[in-house]
């Protein structure tokens, strides 16, 4: 997919009538693995990648997604026939890097082959006249007869790992023909292969690897096992099943969060209890430091606070619950809602819809001294919990999909959920306990961390890497070799001058490439191939 | 010492302010002899293989005839003054780390900070082996004055510590080398930019932009300097945005590659530049065809650095800024 436009462009074949599909077919051919075709293709990858930087991507950021549905009911499903909130896994996106990668092989393979011929093939024999070449010496004397300087002036450029051929010519002359920069071509053609393995890597990482999330509260009653129906959210590889999930068990059984007086945050540590293949042990792993089990990766994400909550109904029966109110600022200002769909059972067991109780509100670890119902600090310095009471229908019985952080607006809406507190929500702080219209009773019993996890395993990543890391090193090859041939030629100094059996010396340079450290280089070699020191 | 690291901006402005109006005055009053005369000289090699810029020793045939030229008086006071903007320039970014106690490329104002020293530093580099460039000195300093000043006043942030996402030792690698990079790519815009005015001067072209390229350096001379500064950078930009980077977000966020608007535009940019080094080593491709490509990556990197931590919300954004 680059230079050597001089073994690309094939001899003019003879005048032929042949299948005009197979002329088709071939002309394709042609012109998809030209380089115009690809720098297109490369072109329209770029730019079919800006749409998924400027529109909410679903694999990025599900709920933005969700919102820019919401604020453009118009055009988001339009867009959305387009492919334009999953650009990255669209069959136009798709077909631009097959097309290039189809170009880049049919653009390799065949330099690939050539690459291997001329590593074979020996140095050419010197041009005629090499005062034509861009860069010449003549007149250099040695004392030695022709044959014994240039196996002198050939040991020095192996020396230099210069691949090198003796020839003898006629009248008694010898030259030597060297070459060297094979590696340019070599590092080229491994960069582009390397290209291969990273989008194989890709590809198989995306059939064979899953990633689920879980929002994790600390204690031994909340702990999870590695299963599909436990995640909050989860993708599996399209030849991955749910019972080749690894499986482990987690718990939280430490969470500790440190800030700065600034509110910044300085450290996450979170410490888990293993359980896998019947072993038990604990393991304390952080933001950048992921916890490795064999078979995934469970990287920290986030943490939140879960204030537990203990509803005692006019029955006298009590329920606790430890519900994760979700972070909404940087000060951990958190929203959530605990409901009780099962309170207020008659003793008989007789339900009664209209008596499910909900609450809903924010938490705040540090409260402000305006009152205002926004955290001040991260951490839990004066935490304090404000909760509005429903009363009614919470509609989780109907069985639709509702979020588990907000009422239902719509019980609300119909009158079916009611509001039964006063109009500011009520404070609560740990240890407090709120006794409602009805004589029953809220205490809020304290917090426990949660923390957010990403589980996820990708078997292919050691390919793509080592497929980057090998593509590097070929790049660079590429960039920093030069490809270039010398030529030195011995001639015997004249019959009269004849007894000494000295030789005389010319030389000649050809860069291949754009090489203007070449003119040194050669000047180094002719000195030393004059020198008799080094190359004795 | 956050302060100092202000105030130390400041003056850095105002010294890369002096520098421009130096080239700038060059650039007017200068003979036009001894340009041509720099302009023709052969190009150095600048990279090694793989390794780091390696200096030439070659005679300047032109310092005798400059020293008594009123125009490159001129020039040689605005290169003095880009020393001293960088050491000011330099003096401001150790305070604001010694301040933060930590790598001063915790946040977009540091970050392009860094970005614009890598910038500078490698632009005086280049200058000290090729004299003869010294006109472009000009747009370096405007983009220098550009890119300090809009970094003062859109995304200026007080000193402050990491967060923790950050405090990684692929922190340093992966924004270090993303940092070097991106200074020499987008100081690798300049001679790209006044290659085409040059071109377009010489096709005969006389309308306002391509009058400036009258006095610029000899066309070939720049466009091979447009291609060693990228074919410097390109590696580094690979390893640093499409290595180092995937590696972290592995440790970080669980995955290599997840499209976050930054990994997006540096995918974008990679493409973009691959485009371009394609373009170049390709003869049926004119040079000027390859280095517009030079400058739609430089504009990719420029959304990089602004547009992406100001308009979308993402994984990296440790802006702060707006």
């Amino acid at each position: 997919m680059t230079v050597v436009e001089d073994q690309m462009a094939p001899p003019a074949p003879p005048p032929r009538r042949g299948n005009p599909i197979w002329a088709f077919l071939r002309n394709s051919w042609r012109q998809l693995t030209s380089m115009r075709t690809a720098l297109v293709l490369l072109f329209l990858l770029a730019v079919a990648a800006i749409p998924g930087s400027v529109l909410p991507q679903r694999s990025v950021n599900i709920e933005r997604t969700a919102g820019y549905f919401r604020d453009h009911p118009d055009l988001a499903p339009v867009l959305d026939r387009l492919g334009m909130f999953d650009v990255y896994a669209s069959a136009w996106f798709a077909a631009i890097y097959l097309l290039l990668f189809t170009s880049l092989i049919g653009c390799v393979i065949p330099r690939l082959a050539d690459h291997v011929r001329a590593l074979r093939t020996v140095p050419p024999n010197a041009p005629q006249r090499l005062d034509r070449l861009p860069h010449h010496a003549a007149g250099v004397e040695r004392p030695d007869d022709p044959a014994g300087t240039a196996a002198a002036v050939a040991r020095t450029l192996r020396r230099r790992r210069w691949r090198t051929v003796v020839r003898e010519g006629a009248g008694g002359g010898w030259t030597v023909a060297a070459e060297k920069g094979h590696l340019k071509e070599t590092g080229n053609l491994l960069f582009h292969l390397a290209l291969l393995a990273v989008l194989v890597g890709v590809g198989v990482g995306s059939w064979y690897g899953w990633h689920g999330n879980r929002l994790l509260v600390q204690g031994a009653d909340k702990g999870f096992c590695n299963t599909l129906t436990q995640y909050d959210e989860s993708k599996l590889g399209a030849r991955v099943d749910a019972s080749d999930l690894t499986p482990f068990c987690l718990q939280l059984t430490d969470f500790r969060a440190g800030f700065q007086d600034s509110g910044q945050p300085k450290s996450f540590d979170a410490t888990v209890l293993v359980d896998q293949d019947g072993k038990e042990y604990t393991r304390t792993f952080t933001v950048n430091d992921p916890l490795r089990l064999p078979g995934a990766t469970v990287n920290l994400l986030g943490h939140g606070y879960a204030p537990v909550l203990r509803y005692t109904d006019r029955f006298g029966q009590s329920q606790t619950r430890v519900v994760p109110f979700l972070p909404r600022d940087g000060m951990f200002t958190s929203e959530g809602v605990v409901t009780y769909p099962d309170a207020n059972v008659d003793p008989t067991g007789k339900r009664d819809e209209q008596l499910q109780v909900g609450f809903e509100g924010v938490y705040l670890p540090t409260v402000g001294t305006d009152g205002r119902p926004t955290s001040v600090y991260p951490a839990e310095r004066d935490p304090v919990l404000f909760l509005t009471a429903y009363r009614g229908n919470l509609g989780v019985d109907a069985g639709l999909p509702g979020s588990v952080y907000a009422l239902d607006r719509r019980q609300m809406a119909a009158g079916r959920l009611k509001q039964v507190s006063g109009a500011r929500p009520h404070e609560l702080r740990p240890g407090q306990a709120w006794t409602l219209d009805d004589g029953t009773k809220l205490e809020f019993l304290g917090t426990r961390p949660f923390a957010t996890l990403a589980v996820r395993h990708d078997p292919a990543q050691p390919l793509v890497l080592g497929g980057a890391v090998l593509g590097l090193i070929g790049l660079m090859l590429s960039l920093f070799g030069h490809r270039r041939r010398v030529w030195f030629r011995m001639t015997p100094l004249a019959a009269a001058e004849r007894e000494s059996g000295g030789t005389v010396m010319e030389a000649g340079g050809l860069p291949r490439t754009d090489y203007p450290g070449f003119a040194t280089e050669f000047e180094a070699l002719v000195r030393a191939a004059k020198d008799d020191e080094e190359t004795a | 010492m956050a302060e100092l690291s202000n105030q130390l901006m400041a003056f850095t402005v105002l010294a890369y302010l002096g520098a421009m109006v130096g080239y700038a005055a060059e650039y007017a009053f200068g003979k036009r002899s001894h340009i041509g005369r720099a302009a023709v000289r052969p190009a150095q090699q600048l990279v090694g293989a793989g390794g780091p810029p390696v200096v030439d020793e070659v005679e300047s045939p032109i310092r005798p005839a400059e020293a008594r030229d009123r125009g490159a008086l001129l020039g040689w006071i605005a290169v003095g003054f880009n020393v001293l903007a960088l050491l000011l320039h330099l003096g401001a970014l150790v305070t604001r780390g010694v301040a933060a106690d930590r790598m001063p490329w915790g946040n977009m104002y540091e970050f392009i900070l860094s970005v614009s020293f890598v910038g500078s530093a490698a632009w005086l580099v280049v200058l000290l082996r090729r004299p003869g460039i010294r006109h472009l000195g000009l747009f370096v300093a405007l983009i220098m004055v550009v890119l300090l000043g809009a970094n003062g006043l859109i995304a200026y942030t007080p000193v402050g510590p990491l967060v923790p996402a950050l405090n990684s030792y692929w922190f340093v690698i992966h924004v270090s080398t993303i940092i070097l990079a991106s200074g020499i790519l987008l100081l690798g815009a300049v001679p790209a930019a006044m290659f085409l005015l040059r071109t377009g001067y010489d096709q005969g072209k006389r309308r306002f932009p391509y009058t400036l390229g009258k006095r610029a350096p000899e066309a070939g001379t720049l466009e091979r300097l447009t291609f060693r500064l990228h074919a410097f950078a390109f590696p580094l930009f690979t390893f640093g945005a499409l290595i180092a980077g995937p590696l972290w977000a592995e440790a970080s966020w669980g995955r290599y590659w997840g499209w976050d608007p930054k990994e997006v535009w540096a995918f974008i940019s990679w493409i973009v530049y691959a485009g371009y080094l394609h373009a170049r080593a390709t003869p049926s491709v004119k040079r000027t065809t390859a280095t517009w490509i030079a400058l739609i990556g430089f504009t990719t990197m420029l959304m990089n650095l602004f547009g992406v931590n100001l308009f979308f919300e993402g994984l990296h954004s440790y802006a702060n800024a707006g």
